[in-house]
């Protein structure tokens, strides 16, 4: 198919070449699609921290409502939040950088600074696996009262999404060796910043209400 | 990507103008990394040293947490507030709004709820 016939009204004024970048509010045709793919995705973030505030309300709810049972001061240690946090905040930079040495086409930097993401993001997952395990076995899981439904609830959700994010990284990394920086592939790895991005303004708000107005006094 | 004209939009995350914006390239996620580890490091200061007056702390943590969700929105995702941005921000905007309503909604009316509910036991054996 020939780019008159895709566009016969010429739309976009570029007359389809390639590599041409016609955006803005309808003049010049309409956005490339690397703005339209970063806008939808941006469009998803947005839904799902809507539902992440779902799980933070359930939390902030019931939070007071321990049963009897351990409250968030003898079930929270703050050391190995303040490691969590450092590394997910480490992994959204590492993560940055990576962006950056992809659009100057560094094939280099631009795995090591994935592999430095994926690293830090199985740490921060691990650290959280532990937590949950300790506290499983404490005889504090999710059934023993209203405000440990809602613990897991909210933060298992956010490690479910670093988990799914760390098999879309491995993924990344793959696509970005067996075919190098083609445009669908640079697009992803943008949509994967912005995930990754996202996942740690979400951390901010668990650690913050969560953790440390948990352990506040 | 770095074709854009002032007119033009940009996606989130994408750095607009050709890297020329304030907060573009490494230097960005750098300037980024040190401002979030700084307020991190504050609210973990906050809890953990008497430096706020106790019954300010949890608003000084929420005031911490939005400073460093906006540095994070700023020098990670690139959202500004220049004109290539609108469309990112009303979606923001919006999104913002909704979350807003949804925690801030939910916590007033049932801590109202809680607040008007009899105490449990008293339930049970009837007024005194």
């Amino acid at each position: 198919m020939t780019a008159q016939a895709q566009d016969p009204y010429r739309i976009g004024r570029s007359g389809g070449g390639e590599g041409e970048e016609t955006t803005g509010r309808g003049e010049g045709g309409p956005a490339s699609k690397r703005t339209t793919v970063g806008y939808g995705f941006w469009i998803y973030l947005l839904s799902d921290i809507i539902l992440f505030s779902g799980f933070f309300a359930a939390y902030a709810v019931l939070a007071k409502q321990t049963a009897g049972g351990p409250g968030p001061r003898d079930l929270f240690g703050q050391e190995r939040v303040a490691i969590e946090t450092a590394a997910l905040l480490l992994s959204s930079f590492t993560c940055g950088l990576a962006g950056v040495a992809a659009e100057r086409r560094n094939l280099l930097w631009a795995q090591a600074g994935l592999l430095a993401t994926g690293m830090l993001g199985a740490v921060f997952l691990g650290l959280e696996l532990s937590e949950f395990a300790e506290m499983i076995g404490k005889g504090a899981g999710p059934q023993r009262s209203a405000f440990l439904s809602a613990f897991f609830g909210l933060v298992g959700l956010h490690g479910l999404h670093i988990g799914v994010g760390l098999l879309w990284l491995g993924t990344m990394m793959a696509q970005l060796w067996v075919k190098g920086f083609q445009p669908q592939i640079l697009r992803r790895l943008m949509c994967f910043n912005l995930f990754w991005h996202a996942l740690d303004i979400v951390w901010v708000g668990i650690f913050t209400m969560v953790y440390l107005m948990g352990v506040a006094p | 990507m770095s074709e854009h004209s002032d007119s033009g939009d940009t996606a989130p995350g994408a750095e607009a103008a050709g890297g020329e914006e304030f907060a573009g390239g490494i230097a960005s996620y750098a300037v980024g990394l040190a401002l979030a580890a700084l307020l991190t490091a504050a609210a973990f200061l906050v809890v953990n040293v008497p430096v706020v007056w106790r019954p300010a702390i949890p608003m000084a943590l929420v005031v911490l947490a939005v400073a460093q969700m906006g540095v994070h929105l700023v020098f990670f995702l690139h959202v500004t507030t220049g004109p290539d941005n609108t469309n990112n921000v009303l979606a923001l905007a919006f999104g913002a709004l909704v979350v807003l309503l949804l925690i801030g909604g939910s916590v007033w009316i049932l801590s109202h709820l809680d607040h008007a509910m009899m105490p449990m036991d008293r339930q049970m054996h009837g007024f005194p």
